[in-house]
């Protein structure tokens, strides 16, 4: 599947003879939708992928093997903060930040 | 980094799910354990929504929209049309619904399929209403609960029934297997669904998926509240083996908790009395009974 290209048919004559998707939800970039953004202490973390496995959004990313959050669509839901047992997330109102 | 399920992800990011919702998880799970050679038939639910909207999907594997009542009749097609055609091998063909798609409209197709017995497993994600449609009740909506179909108020209270035993209806067709699951426990979701993948036969699954917009809770709550429904054996997780029972997550009898912490955490119980909740915590000690003397009679040894 292509990822995060936009597919656009500008005509009827264009359209596949059957509505098949070919393109990615990547183009939706859900992080617009969050009031709370996720904030990971990364002192605090323990690296035992618990936000990541419980993010409905697959928005905590393992980049050089610490948790992060992708803002693009991370619609802010809190589970990862509700869920890590070492208390390494806050929530933040994001219009405070 | 310590991963206790598999890395690979075949649900994209993007996709249009309420914050927190446990069917966008249910998916994520099943998926991994799954793999890409999958082929889904979904019917109207909030998972014809999810995916996202034409030419985009957040599903990376084959996708089939079908209607409300149809899933398992799709999926008996699909299995036979692979058949037919020498590329069954190695495909696993799925029916995804929602409750009210499985226990309600769709149980006729479903119960068809699986007497049939063609290669497909069935999974159900399990809000206990239709929440697509702006919360109606269910047959798998829970004794107690309010929803726009069941409100609350002078006239008339509540759910008034008790939700349906869809596993136990499943395991009285002899399927080969059939199991519950929970978004609160992805590792063993997983370890089912690859179970199922080995299967030739039909199976049937049932997860449980809260809903934050659907039961009046607020979204951070979707884990901690699916492992309050396993810990108090309102959501006990069990499987059914070619008849033989067996209880996945066992509460010890000290540790099993009352149903009203449960309660509290949702505005869909908000105005339950104390006699309904006294009522409604007997029917789940009751059946928590019931299944762990079915373990007993017919167990795996
Ligand atoms: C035959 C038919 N009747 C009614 C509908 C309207 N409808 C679409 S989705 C839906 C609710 C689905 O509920 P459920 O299966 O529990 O899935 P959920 O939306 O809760 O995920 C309804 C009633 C329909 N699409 N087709
Ligand atoms: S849950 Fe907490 S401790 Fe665990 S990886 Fe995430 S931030 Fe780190
Ligand atoms: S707030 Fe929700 S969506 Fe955002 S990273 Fe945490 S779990 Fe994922
Ligand atoms: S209404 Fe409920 S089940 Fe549907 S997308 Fe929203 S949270 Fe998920
Ligand atoms: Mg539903």
């Amino acid at each position: 599947m292509p990822d995060d290209h936009e597919i656009n048919y500008n005509s009827y004559k264009e359209l596949p003879p059957s509505p098949i998707a070919t393109g990615s939800s990547l183009v939706f970039k859900t992080g617009g939708w969050r009031t709370m953004r996720p904030i990971i202490d990364l002192e605090k973390c323990k690296k035992c992928g618990i936000c990541w496995k419980y993010c409905p959004d697959v928005s905590i990313i393992i980049v050089e093997d610490l948790p992060k959050v992708d803002l693009d669509y991370c619609k802010g839901c809190g589970i990862c903060a509700n869920e890590c047992p070492f208390d390494a997330i806050v929530m933040v109102e994001e219009e405070s930040i | 980094m310590k991963l206790t399920i598999p890395e690979q992800e075949l649900m994209e990011k993007g996709h249009m799910a309420c914050l927190g919702c446990g069917g966008s998880l249910a998916m994520r799970y099943l998926l991994k354990a799954l793999g890409k050679d999958t082929m889904m038939a979904i019917p109207a639910c909030c998972w014809a929504v999810i995916p996202g909207v034409f030419p985009y999907s957040c599903l990376e594997i084959p996708l089939q929209y079908v209607a409300f009542e149809a899933t398992g009749a799709a999926i008996s097609g699909m299995e036979a049309a692979l058949k037919a055609k020498g590329k069954k091998d190695g495909v696993t063909v799925v029916g995804w619904a929602g409750d009210g798609g499985t226990v309600d409209i769709g149980i006729q197709a479903l119960s068809g399929a699986v007497e049939r017995g063609h290669d497909v497993k069935y999974v159900c994600y399990d809000n206990e209403a239709y929440m697509n449609t702006g919360i109606q009740r269910s047959s798998a909506t829970p004794k107690g609960a309010w929803t726009t179909t069941t409100p609350v108020g002078n006239t008339r209270f509540w759910k008034q029934t008790n939700k349906k035993n869809i596993v136990e209806i499943m395991a009285a067709h002899d399927i080969p297997y059939a199991c519950t699951a929970s978004v609160a426990y992805p590792e063993d979701l997983i370890k089912k669904a690859k179970k199922m993948k080995d299967i030739k036969g039909p199976c049937y699954m049932h997860i449980y998926a809260p809903c934050p917009t659907g039961w009046k809770y607020p979204p951070e709550k979707t884990i901690e509240l699916s492992r309050l429904a396993t810990e108090s054996c309102i959501f006990p997780l069990y499987e059914v083996t070619y008849g033989k029972y067996k209880i996945n997550k066992d509460i010890k009898d000290e540790k099993k908790k009352p149903i009203i912490d449960y309660l509290r955490s949702q505005g869909r119980f908000r105005k339950l009395d104390e006699e309904t909740i006294r009522s409604l915590q007997k029917h789940v000690d009751d059946e928590w009974i019931k299944l762990k003397k079915k373990v007993e009679c017919f167990g795996e040894e």
